[in-house]
């Protein structure tokens, strides 16, 4: 479904990501690890679609488009979803509002009928039970005063609600607490298919105890340097970024 | 240069027929207005917003209500909720009585000069032009020195005034420009409630310009709601100054919309002269095109333990300007006051600007003040997130600037007058945003 090749992108002048290759097939779920500022923030945006950044070489196709030419809503439209690091708040503007729009609008991209009101309550009733959220925290303005596992949550139920082809999950893990890192992976966990997919970028490997992944990559300056099975994750757990780092150095050093 | 010599004549015409008791005050007011003239840049408080030349070309004054506009041509400018309410006309300064209708019982309206001089003489007396002591200029004093068609409202004891007030200051500038000047007293009696609904209308291509005052004075447990509604049209200006006096522990709500007009002064006094008064006072500016807003306001705390929340919130587009200008006083008696002020602004045009200014003069040493105010764009970030979530870039702006002004939507209490603003801003969003 996804298929990334050679990609390039940086910020005002600055290259991140220096060459990006990365297929995602549905159904499978792959992690992306590394240490900070390794890139691994940056890739999320850029897929995203994130205008700060400029892809300055590669491709990005999704089932075949060529995402990196389409606006954020249409990459959204297609079937991407991106789950922030740092949810946005918003005062003035109610969750409810705001997905009803959300789901709305990309079904109207997708060709289809608006959902009306029944229909539309019934769903959101179904996602919050999967959620484990109450109607009152969907009624106050979007993620205003929310706590870290709060506004995590309510990131996993925008997803369930959108039910996107391939799910992009930037630190979704990052300020939880374990209890918080269960609800919010069992939440995702439940809504993988053999159609949809999961990208998750994490620091740690906790989140990976829960959300296992089939394949994960480390990506260190702006590079995906290794990839394996779930195995990896735990090595680097145990081991350290540093490992990592210390055989870059030692290939540099022998090249 | 201001030309005045027409407006010189008309006040000494009036002057001359005059031989109320409002005589003195119309004669000081003459005198202030003969030294400060219509007010320059070079008046502090007028520097960011010239009417000097508004006044080069010669306006239409009306002398008496002589309207030829006929209740069918003006039901078209009513406002939603209007066949509940108490409805007050003005047309181009004077007031209209026959246009006019007034249901509720416990309201009281005479005009202004037949008030001085029967039972409600000692309070127009004793507080008529309280505004002229805050507002020194010459604009001020020229509302003053004409008054003509003005009124006086009683709020009796204790009535709480189910049907609101709606006020309308209609121009008609059909014919030619016109310089109207409404001039009104409103007294809230104890423990009376009243809701005021103003709004501003001008019918015809040739240009207004409204110089308003209404004072209101508000008695202990009294509870009143003024809601000014600023939509008119580009050729529109005015100066609107609504002076509330509060001689008595009592609640004072103001929400002020300006969505449209030309040059917009607004001068929004509270004056908290007893203890535990309290005034909240919220604005919305939404402009666009060339249009001017300009929001000075006034909390004079007098007494001690009195509160005010002040928050006033602008969206400009275009080449539009606005200003907020936010006083508190906090005079030598006024200990354990609570002031507060906040003034946000977005700007969606690199063309468009904004000058905020709180000024805060406090002599007691026993009190809780805040102030802050920002300006900023709309915030990239929260775009980007709803975009990556499908909303297309339009109509994110779209909820981010309704979720912007909703905290100040939500203070206008009667629902007809909220879902009428509502759409008014809805329309916009749709028309010029998107």
């Amino acid at each position: 479904m996804l298929r990334i090749q050679n990609l390039q992108a940086g910020i005002e002048g600055r290259e991140i990501l220096k060459g990006i290759n990365l297929d995602i097939k549905p159904g499978e779920v792959h992690a992306i690890m590394g240490p900070n500022g390794s890139g691994k923030s940056t890739l999320a945006s850029v897929l995203a679609g994130k205008q700060d950044y400029t892809v300055t070489g590669g491709s990005v196709e999704f089932y075949g488009k060529d995402l990196l030419e389409l606006a954020p809503e249409e990459r959204a439209g297609e079937g991407l979803f991106l789950g922030f690091q740092y949810p946005v708040e918003i005062p003035g503007l109610s969750t409810t509002n705001f997905i009803k729009t959300a789901v709305n609008e990309v079904r109207k991209y997708r060709g289809q009928e608006a959902l009306d009101a029944v229909s539309f309550l019934k769903l959101m009733k179904e996602k919050m039970a999967l959620m484990e959220m109450d109607q009152t925290m969907l009624s106050r303005s979007l993620n205003e005063g929310f706590s870290g596992g709060e506004k995590k949550r309510n990131e996993i139920f925008q997803m369930a609600m959108l039910q996107p082809k391939l799910a992009i999950l930037d630190e979704t893990d990052s300020g939880l607490d374990i209890d918080a890192i269960r609800v919010v992976a069992g939440g995702v966990n439940k809504l993988r298919s053999s159609e949809n997919a999961v990208l998750a970028i994490t620091h740690y490997q906790r989140l990976l105890d829960y959300l296992v992944p089939d394949f994960v990559h480390v990506l260190y300056n702006g590079r995906i340097v290794k990839s394996g099975t779930k195995e990896l994750a735990l090595e680097l757990e145990e081991r350290g970024y540093d490992f990592i780092k210390n055989e870059m150095h030692q290939a540099e050093a022998v090249s | 240069m201001s030309n005045t010599t027409y407006l010189k004549e008309h006040i000494d015409r009036l002057q001359q027929a005059d031989n109320s008791k409002l005589s003195g005050v119309r004669k000081a007011a003459n005198k202030s207005f003969d030294t400060w003239g219509i007010p320059t840049v070079k008046h502090e408080e007028w520097k960011y917003t010239r009417i000097g030349s508004l006044f080069n070309k010669e306006f239409t004054v009306s002398v008496s209500a002589d309207s030829t506009l006929s209740k069918a041509e003006l039901e078209s400018l009513r406002l939603p909720g209007a066949d509940d309410a108490n409805e007050l006309f003005f047309i181009n300064g004077i007031y209209h009585p026959e246009l006019s209708v007034i249901k509720s019982t416990g309201l009281v309206l005479q005009p202004l000069e037949e008030a001085s001089a029967n039972r409600y003489a000692p309070i127009v007396e004793a507080q008529f032009n309280d505004s002229g002591k805050y507002l020194q200029d010459g604009i001020n004093a020229l509302n003053t020195a004409s008054i003509n068609g003005g009124i006086f409202l009683h709020v009796d004891t204790k009535k709480i005034i189910k049907h609101p007030v709606y006020i309308y200051n209609i121009s008609d500038t059909r014919v030619a420009p016109v310089l109207a000047q409404p001039r009104s007293l409103f007294y809230v009696a104890e423990a009376a409630q009243v809701q005021f609904v103003e709004t501003y209308r001008t019918v015809g291509a040739s240009e207004s310009m409204t110089n308003q005052v209404t004072e209101i004075i508000v008695e202990k447990d009294a509870i009143v709601e003024y809601y000014k509604l600023q939509n008119d049209e580009a050729h529109a200006n005015q100066v609107s100054t609504t002076h509330i006096k509060q001689i008595g522990k009592s609640v004072v709500h103001t929400v002020t919309v300006s969505l449209n007009g030309g040059i917009v002064r607004n001068n929004l006094n509270a004056v908290l002269g007893a203890n535990y008064a309290e005034a909240h006072l919220y604005g919305l500016y939404f402009q666009h095109g060339q249009s001017h807003i300009d929001n000075h306001t006034i909390v004079d705390n007098v007494m001690p333990d009195c509160l005010s929340n002040e928050l006033y919130k602008g969206i400009l587009d275009n080449q539009s300007t606005g200003v907020f200008n936010g006083k508190i006083f906090v005079r030598k008696d006024a200990q354990k006051t609570n002031a507060f002020q906040s003034n946000k602004n977005v700007l969606l045009s690199e063309n468009a600007n904004v000058n905020t200014k709180p000024q805060l003069e406090i002599f007691a040493d026993d009190v809780k003040c805040s102030h802050g105010c920002t300006i900023g764009s709309l915030d990239e970030e929260a775009l980007f997130y709803l975009q990556a979530r499908g909303v297309p870039h339009n109509q994110a702006m779209a909820l981010l600037l309704q979720g912007f002004a909703l905290d100040i939507l939500e203070k206008i209490k009667p629902a007809a007058i909220r879902s009428y603003v509502e759409d008014l801003i809805t329309q916009r969003l749709t028309a010029d945003v998107l």
